[in-house]
């Protein structure tokens, strides 16, 4: 009977070191991402109105920034561990994947849909205004106009870039400067789109006929006899000027991967091809270009779908003037220009719309590859 | 000998061509380059072919860091200093170094949650993933904007950093969970045995094993951002505190139209870091660019 009663109690007493126990761990569950949302805050605040040396600002932010995101993950981490096993199961692959899909959702799938609908509405998104947008989008002579050089892009700029870089992965293959050839080329491919539209507003540049030239092309053209030329408010051929922007920044990128699948062309084969005597250009047609072909459709993808969107050379160089609107310069100048977030959400859907084979393709792609 | 003659005349015309195409190529930089060192004067009077060596100066260089140097006459010494680059310089390293390493980070954490753990839900996700490798980011710029307004947040680095992440994520997501799902099985079987929960083996373990695919895509992503303009002025403005190179130097462009020496000494600081990592880490750079080859 006594035996029974100390059980008892002990039982309660160890139901009630129990609940102490669970109180203080939620306790702990608690105040730690309270504290650590404290700290985050209070960084956040010291970045927003801080006044310390910018130096100093700098690397605060860094840290912050770059130790909240890993402070998250420990923190969550820690959450999920003091569950039951059951729960935790449950839970974790959550926190492991939880914050990309948050982030995704909101950056790149929400927007999406926000965009489409957005597109109905009026500048301020008020007002239902139906397919007008889009007939805007569609119709208006500005926006014809960046449609046709945006072709243009897509056309003469992919098939230069591919043709170039393709052309001197070969002579590279062939030469003893193979190196450093492919060095120089690549190069461009370090420098930003801005940065290389200095480069070459210098090269275009243009004085008055019988001053001296400092533009490149124009002291070539005068030195071989010609006129001096504004080649930049030259339509229709400025698209083409800054096509070749475009042509000599991406050229290092194709040569680069057209580059690797030539190496892998057998070495046989192509000996085999020379003994029953062809020459070189039926051996490049007829062996080697078959060989690399879905390389090539991957590296031309690639730069479509960069030239698709290209916006810094144009804002750069002529600021969509003379002639050389694009699409994306179109939506930035809806967007902040004009402030009619209608039409720039049309725009936007229309160069979503352009790139959905790509998507498609790379679905299948990965479908294809492996059973997920 | 009409054999070896005829090896020679190809070597000729291959390494001729080659030399032509390098030389198209490299022109363009040089210019820049030469101009650079080239004072005012001269980068207006004459071309950059016509070198005097004897000319050459740094003083653009210290007038981009200290600022431009503008006559006059109140103040001492007859000159007073312009905006100077040196803020940018550290603005595009604050937004670029968080930039990139979240991403990374998240996308880490994602794939291995993807590759090796099992959940509800988890090859619809993957599929969201690849889908969205090819969405042109100008689709998310309006509705963003529209957020950001809301919660304050435009201009503010905090912006920025989110928005590359959530641009950048697809593709750091994707690459590394084709080589995190690639890892042997009994590495972690083993791991797990011992005892170990998720958190330490990818801690411990993937982290250090994917060395490689993080540091190709840090690369990519790096220089994604560091030459990033249309983000960057859609999310952050053109506040001199907070703005980034490729602004800066693009307003250069605008209102320095006529300050060549200081524009090419301008786009030689904002490249000098890619270039660095371009020539420091150019295996790297060259095997992120072929992995990365699928995105959007």
């Amino acid at each position: 009977m006594v035996a029974m009663e100390t059980s008892e109690n002990s039982l309660q007493s160890s139901r009630f070191f129990d609940l102490v126990a669970w109180l203080g761990r939620l306790a702990v569950s608690l105040i730690v991402p309270i504290c650590t949302f404290l700290v985050m805050w209070r960084g956040f605040i010291f970045l927003r109105d801080g006044a310390a040396p910018k130096l100093v600002m700098a690397l605060v932010a860094i840290i912050w920034g770059v130790g909240g995101v890993a402070i998250l993950f420990v923190v969550s981490n820690w959450l999920v561990e003091r569950l039951s096993v059951r729960w935790r199961s449950y839970l974790l692959p959550f926190v492991f994947v939880g914050p990309g899909l948050a982030i995704l959702t909101w950056y790149l799938f929400l927007p999406t849909v926000r965009t489409l609908y957005y597109g109905f509405f009026n500048r301020t998104s008020t007002k239902f205004v139906g397919f007008n947008n889009f007939i805007f989008a569609l119709t208006d002579k500005a926006m014809l106009e960046s449609f046709r050089n945006n072709l243009l892009w897509l056309i003469v700029g992919t098939s230069l870039s591919v043709i170039f870089g393709l052309l001197i992965a070969i002579l590279a293959d062939r030469s003893k400067f193979e190196k450093i050839a492919k060095s120089l080329i690549f190069l461009p491919q370090a420098i930003s789109f801005v940065g290389a539209g200095v480069i070459w507003r210098f090269i275009y540049y243009y004085r008055p006929p019988g001053e001296e030239q400092i533009g490149l092309l124009n002291a070539i053209v005068v030195a071989l006899g010609g006129e001096p030329l504004a080649w930049l408010t030259l339509r229709p051929w400025n698209t083409f000027f800054l096509i070749a922007i475009m042509v000599w920044l991406q050229t290092g990128f194709a040569m680069i991967i057209l580059s690797a699948a030539l190496k892998g062309v057998p070495e046989e084969l192509l000996e085999a091809a020379r003994i029953d005597g062809a020459t070189e250009i039926q051996i490049f047609f007829g062996i080697i270009i078959p060989y690399i072909q879905g390389t090539i459709i991957t590296v031309s993808t690639t730069i479509l779908i960069a030239t698709l969107k290209i916006f810094d050379i144009v804002f750069v160089m002529t600021n969509g003037l003379y002639g050389t609107e694009v699409m994306a310069s179109q939506q930035y100048k809806q967007m902040f220009k004009y402030q009619d977030f209608g039409r720039g959400s049309a725009v936007a859907i229309i160069l979503l719309i352009t790139v959905i084979p790509v998507m498609f393709y790379n679905l299948r792609q990965f479908r294809e590859r492996e059973a997920f | 000998m009409s054999k070896k003659r005829q090896k020679l005349i190809s070597d000729i015309l291959v390494n001729g061509s080659l030399l032509l195409l390098c030389l198209i190529w490299t022109l363009p930089s040089l210019g820049m380059l030469v101009s650079s060192f080239r004072p005012r004067d001269d980068v207006l009077t004459t071309g950059w072919w016509k070198i005097d060596w004897s000319q050459l100066t740094l003083k653009n260089y210290d007038q981009v860091f200290s600022g431009k140097e503008i006559a006059d006459a109140s103040m001492p010494g007859g000159v007073a200093k312009g905006e100077d680059m040196s803020q940018a310089f550290l603005n595009s390293l604050v937004v670029t170094v968080p930039s990139t390493i979240i991403p990374i980070l998240i996308a880490a954490f994602a794939a291995y949650g993807f590759a090796w753990m099992k959940f509800p839900g988890r090859k619809v996700f993957f599929i969201m993933v690849v889908a969205m490798l090819a969405v042109p980011l100008q689709i998310a710029l309006i509705p963003i904007l529209r957020d950001y307004t809301k919660l304050d947040l435009n201009g503010t680095f905090l912006a920025i950093w989110l928005a590359h992440t959530g641009f950048g994520l697809p593709l750091a997501t994707y690459l590394l969970y084709n080589y995190i799902s690639a890892l042997p099985r009994d590495i972690l079987e083993s791991a797990f045995i011992d005892g170990a929960s998720h958190f330490t083996i990818f801690t411990r373990l993937i982290l250090q094993l994917s060395i490689p695919a993080l540091a190709s895509f840090a690369i990519l992503q790096f220089m994604w951002v560091w030459n990033d303009l249309l983000v960057a002025l859609v999310f952050i403005g053109s506040r001199p505190e907070v703005a980034v190179l490729t602004q800066r130097l693009m307003d250069m462009t605008g209102s320095r139209g006529q300050d060549w020496h200081l524009l090419m000494a301008g786009a030689f600081v904002t490249m000098s870091v890619p270039l660095f990592i371009f020539f420091m880490l150019q295996r790297y750079f060259v095997r992120g660019i072929l992995a990365g080859s699928v995105k959007g």
